[in-house]
C-alpha cells in the first residue's frame, strides 16, 4: 500500500506551458546541421548558373582542380552518370530535372557544377574559379506571354509551357468520367443581378526560414550505409527518396533532422544538393557537408505562390451570391519540385470559402516559366484561394454598398449544414463562421473603427478598414489526399523506472511538439511533463512517419501519439490489476499512482507498476512482459479551420507608406493542447501574411535575372513593421479526430493578407480604386493619392 | 590564401590565441575555431543579425568584423550570458513568454536585447521594436519576442 505524498498533478492539455525545447535554445547549446562536424568531412560548393536560360557550351574546371585541397570537381553531364533525375511526389506529367543541370540551365541559380573541398572557404573560391561559357536562350518571364510559347518554350515536350494544361472543377465536373457540364454556372450567371470581375495576381514570395538548408551526408562504405543529416521538415520521406537515388534499399539509410531552423513548406522539398551531396559522399566514401547562402536561397529554395486569377461572382443586389468563376494560371518556375503541381489544386479545393454558393467553376492552369520552382509555402495553395474570393466578396460589398460583414453574414455556411460538401470536392467537418464573425467585430469594435475612420478621414488622412473571411484545410491526410500517405506514427515506451519515452514521426521545426505531445502523455498517464521525453526528427530512432507540414501536427501527429499512448495505458492497467487483484477497468492514473477508483490514498506507484512489467513475477497470464507499443493511425479527413481577420491600414499622404495600425485576429483551430504556442503559431502566420501585402515580393526582371536576391532587396518584415496583434479564439472541435483539434500553423497567412488590401482598397476608394495588387509598393500609393493614377 | 595572423581574442572570458587567414570572418573563428555553435548565420549581407555577439560591450554582427579586426578585443557570445547554471534574465524572459519557435534567430536576438536593455533599462514597446529592428524572425511575428523583453525589464506581471 502507497499513499500519496505529492499535491495533485495539475491538469497539462490546456495549460500555457512553457516550452521543453527552450532551454537548450536560448544557451545556444542546440544543434543545427551547421554544427555538426564529422572526421575526415568535406565541404561542398556550387557553381550555379548567372542566367536565367540557355545552353552550356563549355565549363573549365582546370583552375578549380589545381587548387590544393580541392578533391573533386565534377559537373552536371558527369553527376548524371551515377544520379538520375530527380523524382516529384504528384502524378502529374514532369520534365527531368537533374541535381546539376546536364546541357540546359532554366533558371538563375540553378546549379552547373560541384566542388568538393577540405574547406568551406576553399570550396567557395574553387567553385568561383570554374568558368561557364553559355549560348543563352530567351527567358520566359511573363506567364501569360508564357502560354502563348513567347519568347520560347523551355521543356521541349510541354507545349506552350503548360506543365498542366487544363484542370477543370467545381460544380458538373465529374472528373471520374471527364465530363463537365456548365449549366448550373451559366445559369447562376444568367441570374446575377450584378456581377464582379477583377484580374488579380497573388504574388510570389521566398520563404526565407532563418536557417538556411543544409546537409551533411556520410556513407559509410564498410557497412554499405548513408546517414544524412539535413534541415527538412519530414525526415523519413528524405529516407525513402535517398535511398532510391542512390540506388540503396531504404534499410540502408538514416535520415536525421537535427534542430531545424523554421521550414514554412520550403523544407519539404528534397533537393538537389542533398542527392549531389549523398552520391558523391558514397562515391568518395567520406562525409560531406553543404550550407547553403542566404543567396542561394533566395534563388535555389523553392519559392511560394504567384498565382493569377480571373475572377467573376455573380450575385443578387440583395448580397446573395449565386456563383463564382476563377480561372487560375499558376507560374510554376523551371520545373516540378516533390509537390510544386499539387500546390494550386489546394488553391482550387479551397475556391469555396466559408459560402453556400450555388455553383462554381474552377480552371487551373499550370505553366512553367524561367524562375526558381515554387512549391509549398506557408498555407500552400489556401492562401491564394482566400485572397481571390476575399478580394472579390469585398469588391461586391463595395458594389453594393453593404458592410463588409453583412454580406458575409449572409453567405456563411451554417453551423446546422455541416458536414457540408462544398462545390469543389471538399467535406468541411464543423463550423460555426457567425460565431468567430461576430467575436472579431466586437474585439475590432467595428462600428466604432468605422467612426474613428470618419474623424480621421475628416482630418484629411487616407486611412482603410479591412475584413476577410478564411477556411483552410489542415491535419492531412488520409491517404487518398496525400502521396506520401495521410498517416503518422507514435512510440509509447515506459521505461522500466517509470519514465516515459514517446516517439513521434511528426518531426518539429519550431512548433514545440516536446512540450505539447509531453502535456498529453503526462495527462493520459497522470505523471509530471518531466517525466516524459519526446524524440523526433531521427528514422533510426522513430521507426516510421511522414512529417510536419498542412498544419497535421496536432490533428494527426497528436492523435496517434494518444493512441499509441491508450495500448500501452491499456497494458499498464493489466499489470496493475494483477499486482493489486483489481479489476483493470477500475483504475485511475492520476498523480504518479494507478489505484482502484474511489480510493486514492492507496494503489501503486506508476515506477512500481513499470519494474514489475519488466520482471513479471509471476508473469500474469496472457501478458508479454514490458511496456511499450506503437500505433499508424490517418483520418478519414481533412480538418477545416476557420477564422476571422480585421485590418486597420493608413497610408501616408505625403510618402504613400502604408501603416497597420490595427490587426485583430479570431482563429478557430478546434480544441488547444496549449494556447501559448497557438497565439505564436497565429503571430508568425500573421506577420508572414502582412509581410506579403505590404512589403515581401520576389521579382525577376525580363530577363530571368532575381532583382530581389538578399534581405537587402527583399523586405523581410521586421519588429517595426507591426502593431501588437489582438487576438481571440472560438472553438469549434473537430469530429475528424479524437482530440478535436484541427492544427493552426498556416492559419494566420490566410485572412490576413486579403484584409489588408481591403483596408488599403477601402482607404484609397475616395480616389476610385476598385481593385489594387500586392504588395503595397508606398510608389504606386502615392501615385493613386497624388497624381490620380490607376490602381 | 594560406597567409595567417595571429590573433589574441578574449572571448566568454577566455583568452583564445589562434593562427588565422585575414579574411576568416569572427563568426567562423567563433563557431570553427572555438567551437561555439550558438553563434548563427542567417545572412551574407549583414541584415539578419543572427550572427550578433557583444564586441568589447556592444552588439556587433559577427558576419562583418574579420576575426583579425577583433585581435585584442572581448567578445561575449550567447553561450557567454548565463551565470553558471543560472540564466540571464533576457534568456528567462524569452522562455517565460514563448519569446522563440525555431530557435535560430534566438541566440541573435538576445545579444540585441542585452544590448538594449544596457542602454534603456526601461524601454517603452516602440523602443524594445526599434531595439531588434536589426534582427530578423521569421517564426514569431516579434510579439513574444517584445513581451520577452519586457519581462526582462520587469514590465510585465
Amino acid at each position: 500500500m502507497t499513499t500519496i505524498d505529492r499535491p495533485v498533478l495539475p491538469k497539462l492539455v490546456g495549460a500555457r506551458i512553457k516550452r521543453r525545447e527552450d532551454p537548450r535554445l536560448i544557451q545556444g547549446r542546440a544543434t543545427y546541421v551547421d554544427d555538426i562536424k564529422l572526421p575526415g568531412m568535406l565541404h561542398m560548393a556550387f557553381k550555379r548558373s548567372d542566367i536565367a536560360h540557355g545552353r552550356i557550351a563549355s565549363i573549365d574546371t582546370s583552375a578549380a582542380e589545381e587548387m590544393p585541397g580541392v578533391e573533386l570537381v565534377i559537373t552536371g553531364a558527369r553527376l548524371a552518370e551515377f544520379l538520375g533525375p530527380m523524382p516529384i511526389g504528384t502524378p502529374f506529367p514532369s520534365p527531368d530535372h537533374h541535381s546539376i543541370a546536364t546541357d540546359t540551365v532554366r533558371y538563375q541559380g540553378e546549379p552547373v557544377a560541384v566542388v568538393v573541398a577540405t574547406d568551406r572557404y576553399l570550396a567557395r573560391d574553387a567553385a568561383d574559379a570554374i568558368v561557364v561559357a553559355f549560348e543563352p536562350l530567351p527567358a520566359v518571364v511573363d506567364v501569360e506571354k508564357a502560354m502563348q510559347a513567347q519568347p520560347t518554350t523551355i521543356h521541349a515536350a510541354f507545349e506552350n509551357n503548360l506543365a498542366v494544361p487544363y484542370v477543370p472543377g467545381g460544380t458538373g465536373v465529374d472528373a471520374v468520367a471527364g465530363t463537365v457540364d456548365n449549366s448550373a454556372i451559366d445559369k447562376a450567371f444568367a441570374d446575377a443581378e450584378v456581377v464582379i470581375s477583377q484580374r488579380m495576381v497573388n504574388h510570389r514570395l521566398a520563404p526565407n526560414a532563418m536557417e538556411p538548408r543544409g546537409v551533411v551526408a556520410h556513407y559509410e562504405p564498410g557497412k554499405d550505409y548513408m546517414t544524412i543529416w539535413s534541415s527538412t521538415q519530414n525526415p523519413h520521406i528524405l529516407k525513402t527518396f535517398i535511398a532510391l537515388m542512390n540506388g540503396m534499399g531504404d534499410h540502408q539509410v538514416r535520415a536525421i533532422a537535427p534542430e531545424v531552423g523554421g521550414g514554412f513548406g520550403c523544407k519539404i522539398n528534397i533537393y538537389g544538393e542533398e542527392y549531389t551531396a549523398t552520391a558523391l559522399s558514397k562515391k568518395l566514401g567520406v562525409p560531406i557537408k553543404w550550407i547553403e547562402d542566404r543567396s542561394e536561397a533566395f534563388m535555389a529554395t523553392t519559392h511560394g505562390r504567384d498565382i493569377l486569377c480571373y475572377i467573376d461572382v455573380a450575385a443578387k443586389r440583395d448580397g446573395k451570391v449565386l456563383g463564382v468563376k476563377m480561372k487560375l494560371i499558376a507560374d510554376i518556375g523551371a520545373y516540378n519540385m516533390l509537390l510544386t503541381a499539387a500546390i494550386p489544386t489546394l488553391t482550387m479545393l479551397m475556391c469555396n470559402g466559408t459560402y453556400d454558393i450555388p455553383a462554381i467553376r474552377v480552371e487551373l492552369t499550370e505553366v512553367f516559366t524561367n524562375k526558381m520552382p515554387t512549391d509549398a509555402y506557408r498555407g500552400a495553395g489556401r492562401p491564394e484561394a482566400t485572397y481571390f474570393l476575399e478580394r472579390a466578396m469585398d469588391m461586391l460589398a463595395r458594389e453594393l454598398k453593404m458592410d463588409p460583414a453583412e454580406l458575409r453574414r449572409i453567405n456563411f455556411i451554417q453551423p446546422d449544414q455541416f458536414p457540408y460538401a462544398t462545390q469543389m470536392g471538399a467535406v468541411y467537418d464543423s463550423g460555426d463562421y457567425e460565431k468567430a464573425l461576430d467575436m472579431g467585430l466586437s474585439l475590432a469594435n467595428w462600428n466604432g473603427l468605422k467612426a474613428e475612420q470618419e474623424r480621421m478621414r475628416a482630418d484629411g488622412r487616407v486611412v482603410g478598414l479591412g475584413l476577410a473571411f478564411y477556411v483552410e484545410v489542415c491535419g492531412l491526410g488520409p491517404s487518398s489526399s496525400l502521396p506520401t500517405g495521410g498517416w503518422e506514427h507514435a512510440g509509447v515506451t515506459i521505461e522500466r523506472g517509470g519514465k516515459i519515452t514517446a516517439t513521434t514521426g511528426s518531426s518539429p521545426h519550431g512548433q514545440g511538439n516536446e512540450t505539447t505531445f509531453a502535456q498529453m502523455l503526462g495527462d493520459q498517464f497522470g505523471v509530471p511533463i518531466e517525466d516524459v521525453t519526446i524524440l523526433h526528427g531521427d528514422t533510426g530512432v522513430v521507426k516510421q512517419g511522414i512529417g510536419t507540414f498542412g498544419s497535421r501536427s496536432q490533428a494527426v501527429g497528436g492523435t496517434v501519439l494518444a493512441l499509441a499512448g491508450d495500448k500501452v495505458k491499456t497494458k499498464m492497467a493489466k499489470f496493475a490489476a494483477a499486482m493489486m487483484d483489481a479489476a483493470e477497468e477500475d483504475l485511475v492514473f492520476e498523480n504518479g499512482q494507478i489505484y482502484v477508483k474511489g480510493s486514492p490514498g492507496t494503489g501503486k506507484s506508476f515506477a512500481e507498476v513499470a519494474a514489475y512489467a519488466y520482471v513479471p513475477v509471476p508473469l500474469p497470464p496472457g501478458l508479454e512482459p514490458g511496456l511499450s507499443d506503437e500505433a499508424f493511425w490517418e483520418p478519414e479527413n481533412n480538418t477545416y479551420p476557420f477564422g476571422c481577420h480585421i485590418a486597420m491600414l493608413e497610408i501616408d499622404r505625403d510618402t504613400g507608406e502604408p501603416k497597420l495600425l490595427k490587426m485583430i485576429a479570431i482563429d478557430d483551430c478546434g480544441n488547444v493542447i496549449n494556447p501559448m504556442i497557438v497565439e505564436g503559431q497565429v503571430h508568425g502566420g500573421l506577420a508572414q501574411g502582412i509581410g506579403q501585402a505590404l512589403i515581401e515580393e520576389v521579382v525577376y526582371d525580363e530577363d530571368g535575372q532575381l532583382i530581389t536576391g538578399s534581405f537587402m532587396d527583399y523586405a523581410m518584415p521586421r519588429a517595426t513593421d507591426f502593431p501588437r496583434f489582438e487576438m481571440d479564439r472560438t472553438t469549434t472541435p473537430t469530429p475528424v479526430n479524437p482530440l478535436g483539434a484541427k492544427g493552426v500553423g498556416e492559419a494566420g497567412t490566410l485572412g490576413s493578407t486579403p484584409c489588408i488590401v481591403n483596408a488599403a482598397v477601402d482607404a484609397l476608394s475616395p480616389y476610385g480604386v476598385k481593385h489594387i495588387d500586392m504588395m503595397l509598393r508606398p510608389e504606386k500609393l502615392w501615385r493613386i493619392i497624388n497624381e490620380g493614377a490607376q490602381a | 590564401m594560406s597567409d595567417t595572423v595571429p590573433v589574441r581574442i578574449s572571448v566568454n572570458g577566455k583568452m583564445r590565441e589562434a593562427e588565422v587567414e585575414p579574411r576568416l570572418l569572427l563568426v567562423h573563428f567563433l563557431r570553427e575555431n572555438l567551437g561555439l555553435t550558438g553563434t548563427h548565420v542567417g545572412c551574407d549581407t549583414s541584415q539578419c543579425g543572427a550572427c550578433t555577439v557583444h564586441l568589447d560591450g556592444s552588439s556587433a554582427k559577427s558576419c562583418t568584423v574579420f576575426a583579425v579586426q577583433a585581435d585584442g578585443s572581448k567578445v561575449t557570445t550567447i553561450e557567454g550570458v548565463a551565470n553558471g547554471d543560472n540564466l540571464h534574465r533576457v534568456q528567462e524572459g524569452f522562455w517565460e513568454e514563448h519569446g522563440l519557435q525555431c530557435g535560430y534567430c534566438t541566440p541573435g536576438m538576445i545579444m540585441s536585447a542585452i544590448n538594449l536593455l544596457g542602454e534603456n533599462a526601461q524601454p517603452t514597446e516602440l523602443e524594445i521594436r526599434e531595439g531588434i529592428s536589426g534582427n530578423l524572425c521569421r517564426c514569431t511575428g516579434y510579439q513574444h519576442i517584445v513581451n520577452a523583453v519586457q519581462h526582462a525589464a520587469g514590465q510585465r506581471g
